[in-house]
């Protein structure tokens, strides 16, 4: 069966909130880097010996590909189906004057997510599975000097900082947005999500913005 | 005052449009923007041109005709108002005021400023309807309505079509459009019958006419000239996902 725009929408938004719901836990897991050095390397590292020996963690990492690649793929198609409805292009337009930028440019920010997702990947997962890696005292994989060693240089760090800007501001509107597809009308519950979205993108943002710095900070 | 015009001229729906420019010299801060239209025409009339096209009813903004793109917002400069609700007074002298017609792939240009919005139409004879026999008119008490939800249903059925909420879009969303008469209907105990039926059909329909989806930026409630509420698109969401979880 032919799936209807709404039905897109509903898949961007079950993914959607799926990912953000993964934020959450993981900025909790992360938020163990904020220690001084010495507990944080042995925190961190005990950390994510549990999480890599864990086979629920497995599955959950492997919905998570899923869903980020179903989430892209969808917001593609979406895309996709805007040229063909927008036909001719305005000779002068204004329209973005009465609407966020954010929410116009959703697809420019997670393009940035997407990519920083590459790089991110690359630095920590790719690291961890499939390099030999240093022990710790314990006897564990001493992710933490994989972190300080990342977050070594300044530029690096602003590349983590910029796209954690970008996530922000795919948070702010993704977040509400999600609610309205699900089929969120109440206004006083869209009340109650508007301000929940903002809480939730000010902690996720905040949080993972933190972390680069204080770790390069404390070595 | 003295304004300049830049106007999409465009002969026939096949045919390649351009943005032509005019001039007028006595425009009275008082006129409507369909007064100040319809003194370039007469000047035109005058030249022997072809006039400029542009739909018009009511002038008093309850039909929806009136659609255009001024200074590239659905109908103009203001918010919620209509292109014949708009005063010259909203521009200065000497301004340079760009008119297009409204844009969407399933608004196809017929002449100039004038688009066909059959669509629109297509999605109301989906299902923008209660079926009912005909026969000697019901009693009017006989189905009670509270006072808030008839005031609600009202407040949706306000939609005049004028297609701005399309014009404005990113993705030439008729989401508002179609949600309000789907909320309207969805409201009223007469309504419930084909309530899930229609939300289903008048999606599909608003789908097979080209209209793009929503991400909900909320612009077409700015310019719609009746204040039609974005909550309503969420009405139709959750009218869509009980549709298609309870009954299909
Ligand atoms: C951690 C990563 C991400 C999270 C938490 C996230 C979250 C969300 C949420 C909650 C929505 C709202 C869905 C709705 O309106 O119903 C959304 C929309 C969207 N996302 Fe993401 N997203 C992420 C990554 C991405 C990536 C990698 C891309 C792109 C390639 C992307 C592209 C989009 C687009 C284009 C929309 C708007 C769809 C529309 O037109 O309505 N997102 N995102
Ligand atoms: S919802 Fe508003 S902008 Fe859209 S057609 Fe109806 S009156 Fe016009
Ligand atoms: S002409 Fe009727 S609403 Fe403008």
């Amino acid at each position: 069966m032919k799936q209807t725009t709404i039905q897109y929408k509903l898949v961007m938004a079950g993914t959607g909130l799926f990912l953000c719901f993964f934020l959450v836990i993981h900025l909790l897991g992360n938020l163990q880097l904020l220690l001084p050095a010495a507990e944080a390397q042995e925190q961190f590292n005990w950390y994510s010996h549990l999480l890599a020996g864990n086979m629920l963690i497995k599955i959950i990492s492997w919905v998570l590909f899923i869903a980020i690649i179903a989430h892209a793929v969808y917001a593609l198609i979406l895309a996709g189906k805007t040229k063909k409805a927008n036909g001719a292009k305005y000779v002068y337009d204004k329209r973005a004057n009465v609407s966020p930028w954010n929410s116009r440019n959703m697809g420019l920010l997670g393009t940035v997510i997407l990519i920083f997702l590459v790089i991110h990947l690359k630095d920590f997962w790719y690291v961890s599975d499939f390099t030999t890696m240093g022990l710790d005292k314990q006897g564990y994989k001493d992710m933490y000097s994989v972190v300080v060693l990342t977050f070594h240089q300044w530029w690096y760090i602003a590349i983590y900082e910029l796209s954690f800007i970008a996530l922000g501001f795919h948070l702010l509107h993704g977040f509400f947005s999600a609610a309205r597809t699900l089929g969120l009308y109440h206004p006083k519950y869209v009340k109650l999500v508007r301000y929940t979205g903002w809480l939730y993108t000010a902690f996720i943002t905040g949080g993972f913005m933190l972390i680069p710095i204080v770790v390069y900070l404390n070595n | 005052m003295k304004i300049y015009l830049k106007i999409w001229r465009q002969d026939s729906p096949a045919t390649p449009g351009a943005m032509k420019n005019y001039e007028l010299d006595d425009v009275s801060a008082d006129m409507s923007f369909l007064e100040m239209m319809d003194l370039l025409n007469e000047s035109l009339i005058q030249k022997s041109e072809r006039v400029v096209e542009f739909d018009h009813d009511c002038r008093e903004g309850i039909c929806g005709q009136c659609g255009m793109m001024i200074n590239g917002r659905a109908h103009g400069p203001l918010t919620h108002t209509t292109t014949c609700q708009l005063h010259m007074r909203s521009f200065k002298d000497g301004d340079t005021i760009y008119i297009e017609p409204f844009r969407a792939a399933a608004f196809p240009i017929v002449r100039d400023l004038k688009v066909d919005r059959k669509a629109f139409d297509k999605i109301i004879q989906a299902s923008g309807f209660t079926s009912a026999s005909t026969g000697e008119a019901p009693e009017a008490n006989g189905i009670l309505i509270a006072h808030t939800i008839a005031e609600a249903a009202f407040d949706a059925a306000a939609c005049i079509g004028c297609g701005a909420c399309v014009a404005t879009c990113k993705n030439s969303s008729a989401e508002l459009f179609t949600s309000a008469k789907i909320t309207q209907l969805a409201l009223l105990p007469q309504g419930q019958v084909e309530r899930a039926d229609r939300v289903i059909a008048m999606v599909d329909q608003m789908d097979a006419e080209g209209f793009g989806h929503c991400t909900n930026t909320e612009a077409c409630e700015v310019e719609c000239p009746q204040e039609i509420s974005v909550l309503h698109i969420a009405r139709m969401n959750y009218e869509y996902n009980r549709a298609s979880i309870i009954s299909h």
